[in-house]
């Protein structure tokens, strides 16, 4: 589903990643965990097609297809989806009207009529219902105000709404208590199926305990640097990234 | 001859043709003078500095049109709001259409400033107000010079008008250049409720030069609610001269929504005569091209405990350029004053400007005077954002933009109206979101 070949990107001249492989298979769930800094965020930005970030090396496959000339915007309509690691504040738009537009503009991008009015209002019932959250909070806002936990539970209301190819999720974890990461794991898990694809990265095993993941990748100094499986991700828990540092720069 | 002496000439014969007896004679012979002396503003003026109005002076304008025209319904529909009943008052090329028009005098007076000013009935309402509240600056004088016709409301006392009276003047165009004079007249009184619309529309591409008085009296309690709506053709330029009265307790409401015209500029003047007043003024300004939209307010706080409210949202395109001058004054008196003003701009392009000027003269101690000034381009990481989750570039930027302008739509009391400004904002962004903010 995506291919990704010795990609290299850089913002303002400063090379960020340098140089990374990774593929994800449809039916897969990869972790990427990695020390702050290490250029997660920036991967997951430039798979969704971020223009601030250049990429001046390698190339990303989605579906065969290389995507490199695609925006932000015909990236979702194929199915990216990335959940912000710092979700933005939209005044003046509510969660409700936007993932409206969203829906209808995905639809249209693909030749649809706009989603019935009475079919929208259900799908959103059924959806704020899996991640628990109140009606009322779909008419605020759009992450204005929100607690850092009821926007990550927003970020995956909307990729349940949106139902991706692949979801990249940027740290969801961080910032849910634990009744929150449940719920939220729970909501992933029940989209995951052998169609779709699930990218996570996260500093902590907790929610590798809920989400359990095929492969765990580190990402150090914008290359991925050690692969391996979910076991991998509880030897980082114990040992931390010393040891993967100093293999890595000796 | 030049727009001023042509004017200025032509006053002996039209002072002649209305009447010497008319009550008028006097405050327009002084109005005249005053224009004389001062003529029309020009960069040197500190208040007309990044508005110029040369390039519209030159053109010939007829200052008395010629011919009476007529004006078909299905012509003048769609920039009515007609899906709503309403009171109106309609005016083409400067005269009153009684074909398109819906008066009364059943319980209050909504009706022609041409009638006011002849019939005795109305001799005292226009003793008491007529230019009172007008400043007497050249442009305002000039507007008295010449003021024939526009609209008459008088709301007697403890009236709610059952629906919002709509005043249009239209221009035909079926002259080449034309500057029309309209003149409003509008007294509130006491613990009244009306709400009001205001459109100038011109129907062709001809230059139409348009120097409105809009006199409003908000008398003790009374509430006034007003709508601009001023999306005209590009070759349209409006000055817009209104004076607001508050007594007691009265709260108004303006609410200006510039999106067309070459050149508009907003003269909005405020004056709190009494305690316990309400004042607000919201604007949203959406330009594009070579446009200029300019907003002069005032708020003279001259009593204690009132509250002044303003908040000014700008879109500018291309080579558009906005002004905004908020003049805040608050008297040694007024302690106890609230009074708030915000101006948001957005530039979508670095050939656009704006120049916004905050004046706040305070005199009195124990008040609460805030001012905010923003000026930006729109929010790359927003941008990004909703376009990650499937809203096109352009759809996205729509959005923004409404968001950027949804608290004042919010603060918009008829639905009507905003689902009209709604549709006319989309039309400029040229996008269907398909929902109503
Ligand atoms: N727009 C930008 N301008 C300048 N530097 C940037 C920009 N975006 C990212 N960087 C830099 O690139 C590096 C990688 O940042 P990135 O956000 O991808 O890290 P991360 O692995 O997600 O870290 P964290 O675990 O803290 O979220 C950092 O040094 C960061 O400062
Ligand atoms: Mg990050």
């Amino acid at each position: 589903m995506l291919k990704i070949n010795n990609l290299h990107a850089s913002v303002e001249d400063k090379a960020i990643l340098k140089g990374i492989n990774l593929e994800v298979k449809a039916g897969e769930v990869h972790a990427i965990m990695g020390p702050n800094g290490s250029g997660k965020s920036t991967l997951s930005s430039v798979i969704a097609g971020k223009e601030e970030y250049e990429v001046t090396e390698g190339e990303i496959f989605f579906d065969e297809e290389n995507i490199e000339e695609l925006s932000a915007e015909e990236r979702a309509h194929k199915g990216i989806f990335l959940s912000f690691q710092y979700p933005v504040e939209i005044p003046g738009v509510s969660v409700t009207n936007f993932i409206k537009t969203a829906i209808n503009e995905t639809r249209k991008a693909k030749g649809l009529p706009d989603m019935p009015a009475k079919d929208m209002l259900k799908l959103i019932r059924e959806k704020a219902e899996l991640l628990e959250i109140d009606r009322k909070f779909l008419s605020r806002s759009l992450n204005q105000g929100f607690s850092g936990g009821e926007k990550k539970r927003n970020e995956i209301f909307q990729m349940a709404m949106l139902e991706p190819k692949l979801a990249i999720l940027d740290e969801t974890d961080s910032g849910l208590d634990i009744d929150a990461l449940r719920i939220v794991a729970s909501g992933v898990n029940k989209l995951k199926s052998k169609d779709n694809a699930v990218i996570l990265i996260t500093h902590y095993q907790r929610l590798l305990d809920y989400i359990v993941p095929d492969f765990v990748h580190v990402l150090y100094k914008g290359r991925i640097v050690k692969s391996g499986g979910k076991e991998l991700a509880h030897e980082l828990e114990e040992k931390g990234y010393d040891w993967i540092k100093e293999e890595v720069d000796a | 001859m030049d727009l001023k002496e042509k004017l200025v000439s032509s006053f002996m014969a039209f002072e002649n043709k209305v009447d010497v007896d008319a009550p008028l004679h006097q405050i327009r012979n002084e109005a005249i003078k005053i224009f004389e002396a001062e003529g029309f503003p020009s960069k040197k003026d500190e208040a007309w500095k990044y508005t110029s109005l040369n390039s519209i002076l030159k053109e010939d304008y007829s200052v008395f049109p010629k011919q009476e025209n007529a004006l078909e319904f299905s012509e003048a529909k769609s920039y009515m709001l007609h899906e709503m009943d309403t009171y109106k008052i309609i005016f083409i090329d400067g005269k009153y259409s009684s074909h398109l028009s819906q008066t009364t005098h059943d319980g209050f007076d909504i009706c022609l400033m041409s009638s006011a000013l002849n019939n005795p009935k109305y001799r005292l309402v226009i003793e008491n107000y007529f230019n009172k509240v007008a400043e007497k600056d050249g442009l305002s004088s000039l507007n008295t010079a010449f003021a024939t016709e526009g609209a008459y409301i008088h709301i007697k006392k403890n009236k709610l008008v059952n629906k919002p009276i709509q005043i249009i003047h239209f221009s035909t165009g079926s002259e080449e250049a034309v500057m029309l004079q309209p003149r409003n007249l509008i007294v509130v009184d006491e613990n009244s409720h009306v709400q009001i619309i205001e459109r100038h529309q011109s129907l062709t591409d001809n230059p139409v030069l348009t120097n409105s008085v809009t006199e409003i009296f908000a008398n003790k309690r009374a509430i006034v609610d007003y709508y601009k709506l001023q999306n005209d053709n590009e070759n349209a330029t409006l000055i817009d001269n209104t004076f607001v009265n508050q007594k007691q307790e009265s709260h108004c409401f303006v609410h200006t929504f510039s999106f067309g015209g070459k050149l508009v500029r907003n003269n909005l003047h405020f004056y709190q005569n009494g305690e316990r007043i309400d004042s607000t003024l919201n604007g949203v300004t959406i330009i594009g091209k070579k446009q200029h939209v300019d907003h002069n307010t005032l708020v003279h706080h001259i009593e204690p405990n009132c509250e002044s409210h303003q908040d000014y949202k700008g879109i500018f395109a291309d080579k558009s350029t906005g002004v905004f001058n908020g003049r805040v004054i608050v008297n040694k008196e007024a302690q106890k004053t609230n009074a708030f003003q915000s101006n948001n701009n957005i530039l979508l392009s670095d050939k656009a400007t704006i120049n916004s000027k905050p004046q706040l003269e305070i005199f009195a101690d124990d008040v609460k005077c805030s001012h905010g000034c923003t000026i930006g381009q729109l929010d790359e990481s927003a941008m990004f954002y909703m376009r990650s989750r499937g809203i096109p570039e352009k759809e996205a930027k729509a959005l923004l933009m409404y968001a950027f302008t949804n608290n004042v739509l919010e603060s918009v009391k008829i639905p009507e109206i905003k689902s009209r400004i709604t549709k006319i904002i989309a039309e400029k962004l040229g996008v269907n979101l398909g929902f109503d903010l």
